[in-house]
């Protein structure tokens, strides 16, 4: 009897009995029960609930809007790929629990591929932690080793979520910008540079990481060993960790090398080294990245990780670790996919570069990673009428995204509050996107001085 | 200068590298115990997680989504929920709680029910804040409390003694009313609750919810009700939400978790259903934690829904078949134990039983000043010389009362017949090796 009221009809007549019973009651409740509510947000989330992400994705989420704002491709991670994630779905024990700081056969699977980068021996049960994207990696890296006290050194512009998640640790981030050095015509994301007098007076004794993002999200920029090597310097000096976003590690173009500044002397054991099979392998969905380092810190990120969710998951961590042993072992190989993926990126680059000067713009043309910025300026587009007291580039972005049918990503969303002026002229194109996504955007720009807003 | 700079240098390198948040979270237990398991056990009935598959209907949504033409199931979804799969979440539980909810407000998927647990004590819990744990409780509580900042008191269920020397049921263990509202001062923020419960397998009652309702209600509480194991309940009894009392859905998070709805506990798929004025808090934890979920894990599991959606409350339910196979496996290892001596309590829930160990101390001499609990010696001790992994019972319970119940152990029962046969086999044996002289 009890088995047939689990179906929705009698379901539905209990629960409306209860409902008009609820209704009654909580007449009398109200009056008590509103004074004392106490549900407000905990301190540390306090002022982080704003989010460009979530303001932008669901503008640019209209299928007739050509978007190149996110940081998502629209081209199709390779075959092989899919194919081993269809595969380990198959196992039974694979749609289980593994092993809580990572699945035995990836973390083997990248304690080989980064020993050959790295050229030194990687315990792959002590130095690597496997976390919810590389996003989880910064959350634990944080978590771990940032607390109220502490001061956290930002480069801007800046992945965005490191300034919140600072906050949330209770620490002051400290940012210092990237400036343009450049008299010539063409700007290249190598163009902007770190002043070492400025980057050495934001060190101090309250210093205790510095964050590293190269290739650098948005401007492109590939940090050389000799900025690196700047950056090292204070970190040895002042005994600062750093914490280094090497998300887009594979994309640099002809001429440029990425350098690991764990590689650096005196840098392994106070760097974590952040990595991300999202961008690895152009699945962003299957939020998969790695944090690498010494045992001595990554183990304080391993009780992060076991304190807020433990696992991953299971098959698509089995599927990454089998992609991984396809591709290390053809390292050597330019099929491989890690060197594939750029050079198909940079003739992409290129024609997006292309684009933009044909319509009039100054881009900064970046050795690395998918974005491109551009400064937006020489058009001229009056906004002055648009009542929102935002910054330029936002609401250049969304009368863009209202009258071009394109869409970018604000710059100034990428700075603190002290820069956002500097940087609100500029604006961040992704190009990770398949030929017809280009093609539309190339119709678009084309016409851009033939239309009016 | 150079010596100022060496001295507060001095001072930064003394001190810990890590966070303070840290400090007390540090010991897991599963870490040990897994590794035990995988090195020694012959009959694994430790951890929780079924070794039958999921069910076929989900495995053929996964490899729909993953043959499909839409290779952008490989990128990023809605980062609060995929679409499809909250829509389908928000139509499902808003059926069972009467309610009309919000797909975009009201639910928020997680990875596991694991971080959406920890996604609540972010949101909700500020240093000096209490929160009530039941014991014996699924132990990251604790820790998740602890590294919110907040203070854990603890209230304990209490045995009482079954009637007529039958077995114990985990409905004989029970709150006592007058205990647990001493534990609620103005300094309580929030009761978790987790019904079925985890390690005992209790199903709160209809009366034992209200009692923590009032309570909630009076003292303006709010209620994490850690609902994962919904669908795991036995012998016609019934899972009653707590957010359904009166008072309650403006003060309740549910957790929810596909990986015990749909035996793939690898999946990592959970979510949280409840107000706006709640859920708003966990969406900017999440957003600064994970933010994205996979996606393609929740398009599958948004299809397992909706086919459950459309047999609900049939034989053909998933939701009605899994409990009545795990029923049975429920009584095979009820009968297993009891036959050689071990005291089952048995589950109301969950896929987990705890025994009574009495019988078998001989075999584990006391070690008196020892650190370690009684059932964790005991424990593995069983796994290296028999080869059956369980978990002790004092894993589920604060430092402080680690030695409470120290001759229990938990078994998972979420198990093929045939391993369940091998635990059998096991226990016989051992049952034998003690009354042959």
């Amino acid at each position: 009897m009890l088995f047939a009221s689990r179906s929705f009809c009698c379901l539905g007549i209990r629960t409306y009995q209860l409902r008009t019973d609820l209704f009654s009651r909580s007449i009398k409740l109200s009056a008590s029960a509103t004074m004392a509510f106490r549900h407000k947000n905990t301190r540390r989330i306090e002022g982080l609930d704003s989010n460009v992400w979530v303001e932008f994705t669901k503008v640019a989420a209209d299928p007739s809007i050509v978007n190149l704002g996110q940081g998502l491709p629209d081209i199709s991670p390779p075959s092989y790929v899919k194919e081993e994630l269809a595969k380990a779905a198959a196992v039974d024990r694979l749609n289980q629990y593994t092993r809580g700081f990572g699945h035995p056969s990836l973390v083997k699977a990248l304690s080989q591929v980064y020993e050959r980068v790295c050229g030194r021996k990687i315990d792959p049960l002590t130095d690597i932690l496997v976390t919810v994207g590389a996003y989880g990696s910064l959350f634990s890296t944080i978590q771990a080793l940032i607390e109220e006290g502490d001061e956290v050194i930002i480069i801007e512009p800046f992945y965005d979520c490191y300034e919140p998640m600072v906050k949330m640790a209770g620490a002051k981030p400290v940012f210092i910008p990237l400036r343009y050095k450049n008299d010539g015509n063409s700007a290249s994301s190598g163009d902007w540079v770190l002043e070492p007098d400025e980057l050495a007076n934001k060190f101090n004794s309250k210093t205790k990481a510095i964050i590293l993002n190269t290739p650098h999200n948005p401007i492109g920029k590939v940090f050389t060993r000799e900025e690196l090597q700047v950056i090292a310097d204070l970190c040895i000096k002042h005994d600062t960790l750093c914490i280094s976003d090497e998300v887009y590690e594979w994309l640099v173009y002809k001429g440029n090398k990425h350098i690991k500044i764990a590689t650096l002397p005196g840098m392994w054991e106070r760097t974590i080294t952040i990595g991300s099979a999202g961008k690895t392998y152009s699945v962003t969905g299957w939020k998969l990245g790695w944090s690498i380092g010494p045992q001595n810190l990554i183990k304080h990120l391993q009780v992060v990780h076991q304190n807020t969710l433990y696992t991953c998951s299971t098959p698509l961590q089995e599927a990454l670790a089998q992609a991984f042993w396809i591709d290390y072992k053809r390292m050597d190989d330019p099929d491989c996919y890690f060197y594939s993926l750029p050079r198909e990126l940079e003739s992409k680059r290129d024609r997006m570069a292309q684009l933009l000067q044909e319509a009039g713009l100054k881009p900064v043309i970046p050795d690395g990673g998918y974005f491109m910025i551009v400064d937006v300026s020489t058009l001229n587009v009056d906004l002055s009428d648009v009542d929102e007291k935002q910054p330029y580039d936002y609401k250049f972005v969304k009368w863009m995204i209202r009258s071009k049918k394109l869409s970018a990503i604000p710059l100034s969303a990428f700075c603190g509050p002290e820069t956002k002026r500097q940087f609100e002229k500029y604006i961040r194109f992704c190009f990770i996107k398949k030929d017809s996504t280009l093609d539309a955007a190339e119709a678009i720009l084309k016409n851009w001085n033939k239309q009016t807003a | 200068q150079t010596h100022f700079l060496s001295l507060s240098l001095q001072a930064k390198m003394s001190k810990p590298v890590q966070a303070q948040r840290l400090e007390g979270t540090d010991k897991n237990i599963w870490v040990e115990f897994v590794k035990l398991a995988a090195t020694y056990s012959k009959v694994n009935l430790g951890q929780g997680f079924p070794d039958f598959p999921p069910p076929d209907f989900l495995k053929e949504s996964l490899v729909r989504a993953l043959s499909g033409e839409n290779h952008m199931l490989h990128q990023y979804t809605r980062a609060f929920g995929h679409p499809p799969l909250v829509k389908i979440l928000a139509q499902f539980f808003g059926k069972l709680l009467g309610r009309d909810l919000d797909p975009m407000t009201n639910v928020m998927v997680t990875v596991g029910a694991y971080q959406a647990l920890f996604c609540c004590f972010q949101a909700l819990v500020d240093e000096g804040d209490e929160v009530i744990i039941i014991e014996p409780f699924f132990d990251c509580y604790e820790p998740m409390v602890k590294m919110a900042g907040g203070t854990p008191v603890f209230v304990p269920l209490r045995p009482k003694a079954p009637k007529d020397g039958k077995l114990m049921s985990s409905a004989d263990w029970q709150l006592d009313p007058a205990e647990l509202a001493s534990k609620f001062s103005e300094r309580t923020k929030a009761i978790v609750l987790n019904s079925p419960n985890n390690p005992l397998g209790k199903v709160f009652s209809r009366e034992e919810l209200e009692l923590i309702a009032d309570l909630c209600v009076k003292h303006d509480v709010q209620c994490i009700s850690d609902e994962v194991y919904e669908w795991l309940v036995y012998d016609g009894k019934e899972h009653i939400r707590i957010a359904s009392l009166r008072g309650m859905w403006d003060r309740t998070i549910i957790i929810g978790s596909a990986g015990k709805t749909f035996s793939a506990t690898g999946w990592k798929v959970g979510w949280t259903v409840g107000p706006n004025r709640l859920l708003q808090h966990l969406r900017t934890v999440h957003q600064n934690s994970v933010y994205h979920c996979a996606t393609i894990a929740q398009e599958a599991v948004a299809q397992g829904f909706q086919r459950e959606l459309e047999l609900y409350g049939t034989p053909d339910s998933y939701f009605v078949q899994l409990p009545k196979e795990l029923q049975q496996k429920r009584d095979w290892l009820v009968q297993s134990l009891d036959a050689v001596g071990m005291k089952p309590i048995i589950p109301e829930g969950t896929y987990f039983l705890v025994a009574d160990i009495s019988k078998f101390k001989s075999d584990v001499p006391d070690v008196p000043d020892s650190d370690e609990p009684y059932d964790s010696r005991f424990a593995k001790w069983m796994v290296k010389n028999k080869g059956l992994a369980a978990i002790p019972l004092s894993a589920f319970y604060s430092v402080a009362h680690k030695n409470n119940y120290s001759h229990f152990i938990r078994f998972c029962f979420a198990k093929e017949d045939a391993t369940l046969k091998a635990a059998n086999d096991i226990l016989q044996k051992w049952k034998q090796e003690k009354t042959s002289p």
